[in-house]
């Protein structure tokens, strides 16, 4: 069943949320991202946007305001298997040894049945998912033996193989060389639109994503800024990727 | 050694419990969980307690407990009413300080409490093979059905839990699956000595697997084969079977890890 297009896929009313009593996290946050828009949400670490993050996919519920998915109630959002992450590569997976296919493998378990083996269909996804970060040739290596740029693609072919009509990512170039942050960057926005999903970028560093975003949200306790990055004020801009805009 | 009934019933249940073990202790492993199967014997001991203060067969009170308590801890874990070490203190020292006090008013401390924690060849019967074989089987088959999805939660737990995948359900299946093999292998290999066996195997083998998949088999291997030598010196020896089976597994430890060096340098 189709997602309801009627609605932002993602809409946060007068969300305030704080940990602890009297220290609030975020205070009166309005956001909506529309279908289909590539949005970079950045700001200082512990500046809320995990937590604008958490809120926004129903794993946490705002103190006030509302969180809502495709116009449902964000916390009961019905049609989960529309939905990819991508979390901080720090909360990544396990110690052990575990293959590429694996890993990708785990994004078609929101499809379809849990039981059982991968289906036909299930396979071709995913092997179609590994050729579109280019890790064919690496399918069946261990992750432990790829590079940090490497692995993170295995962890977007994972979220895609999901075929999401949403995708967030939470940190995904943390630990990533700069010109790896770049390439991951360009093979982001090229799948996200052959594919048509509504992907939110969520970054300290968004240096990297900064010239192909369409929208930047600032967050500092609250939204600072939402709009173009063109329009960002100078002195915002991310130093670490001052060739985004030569 | 196996013209000896007590053997080829001890044989028949270790082969069930060696490879049930790792099978569960994998998926505890790979979520640094390795120790709460010692949290959880610790609860069995005091289900074997309270199946002698009753007058029920302590393997049926001490699986019954086994599980509940694996549950709790997984329970506590999720709500975050405890840090997951935290959890399993609570878990580990009420089930001991239970166990002590419930056994100590049944007047049960005496050689066939230390068979339980220790394990013994000796006490495993046709009834507990035929229990042990059923349960056994049933938690191998239902790891192998939903294999694909307990992977998925271990590769990326927020990313499945984020699209809609029953992680907790998940999560809490691998916690009485836990309390199940314990509750099992106690006889075996021991109360004290079992979470050994659900560990050490899957350590081993991730020194020389190449993938999840891999991980899982090798270990199972490894279980087994852990199983059948430790049981054979328990044999000849007359040594506790729990001790023989768990320095086994050690052994093997030892073995991964050198072809591993040995790989490293070719």
């Amino acid at each position: 069943m189709p997602l309801d297009a009627r609605h932002p896929a993602i809409e946060l009313e007068d969300v305030s949320f704080s940990y602890r009593p009297r220290q609030p996290v975020l205070t009166g946050v309005d956001l909506a991202v529309e279908e289909g828009e590539f949005v970079a949400v950045a700001g200082p670490n512990g500046g809320g946007k995990t937590t604008l993050v958490r809120l926004a996919l129903g794993l946490a519920r705002p103190q006030s305001g509302t969180a809502r998915l495709y116009g449902e109630p964000a916390r009961s959002f019905s049609r989960r298997d529309a939905l990819g992450y991508v979390p901080q590569r720090a909360q990544l997976g396990t110690q052990g040894p575990v293959t590429v296919r694996e890993v990708v493998s785990a994004g078609r378990l929101a499809r379809g049945s849990l039981l059982g083996p991968l289906r036909r269909g299930d396979r071709a996804i995913v092997d179609e998912a590994i050729a579109d970060v280019g890790l064919t040739a690496l399918a069946d290596a261990p992750l432990g033996n790829l590079s940090g740029g490497q692995q993170q693609r295995a962890f977007i072919a994972k979220a895609f193989a999901g075929e999401p009509s949403l995708l967030v990512l939470d940190e995904p170039t943390a630990g990533v060389d700069a010109e790896s942050q770049d390439a991951l960057a360009r093979l982001l926005d090229r799948l996200r639109r052959d594919r048509r999903v509504t992907t939110l970028y969520v970054s300290h560093e968004f240096g990297a994503v900064e010239d192909i975003v369409e929208r930047l949200v600032l967050v500092r306790g609250g939204i600072v800024f939402d709009g173009p990055p063109r329009t960002l004020p100078a002195e915002w801009h991310d130093p670490s990727h001052a060739h985004a805009r030569d | 050694m196996l013209e000896t009934e007590f053997m080829r019933l001890a044989f028949a249940t270790g082969a069930v419990v060696g490879l049930l073990a790792p099978a569960v202790g994998f998926f505890l492993v790979q979520r640094n969980m390795s120790l709460i199967g010692d949290g959880i014997g610790h609860t069995a001991f005091a289900g074997v307690a309270v199946g002698y203060l009753l007058g029920v067969a302590p393997v049926v009170t001490a699986l019954l407990a086994a599980v509940a308590g694996a549950v709790g801890v997984e329970w506590l874990r999720s709500r975050r009413r405890a840090a997951g070490d935290q959890a399993l203190a609570l878990l580990f020292y009420t089930g001991l300080a239970a166990g002590v006090v419930l056994a100590s008013s049944a007047g049960a401390f005496n050689v066939d409490l230390f068979s339980f924690l220790f394990g013994s060849i000796l006490t495993v019967t046709r009834g507990d093979l035929v229990l042990v074989t059923v349960l056994g089987v049933g938690g191998l088959v239902t790891i192998g059905l939903l294999y694909r999805a307990l992977a998925g939660v271990v590769v990326d737990e927020e990313g499945a839990r984020v699209a809609g995948v029953p992680v907790a359900a998940l999560n809490v299946l691998v916690a009485g699956l836990a309390g199940l093999t314990i509750g099992l292998s106690m006889q075996i290999v021991g109360i004290l000595l079992i979470a050994a066996l659900m560990v050490l195997p899957v350590i081993a083998a991730g020194r020389v697997a190449w993938s999840m998949r891999s991980s899982v088999l090798l270990a199972m291997g490894i279980g087994v084969a852990s199983v059948f030598a430790g049981l054979t010196v328990a044999y000849y020896a007359d040594l506790p079977p729990g001790g023989a089976i768990v320095l086994a597994a050690a052994a093997a430890f030892g073995v991964t890890s050198l072809l591993e060096a040995a790989r490293a340098h070719r």
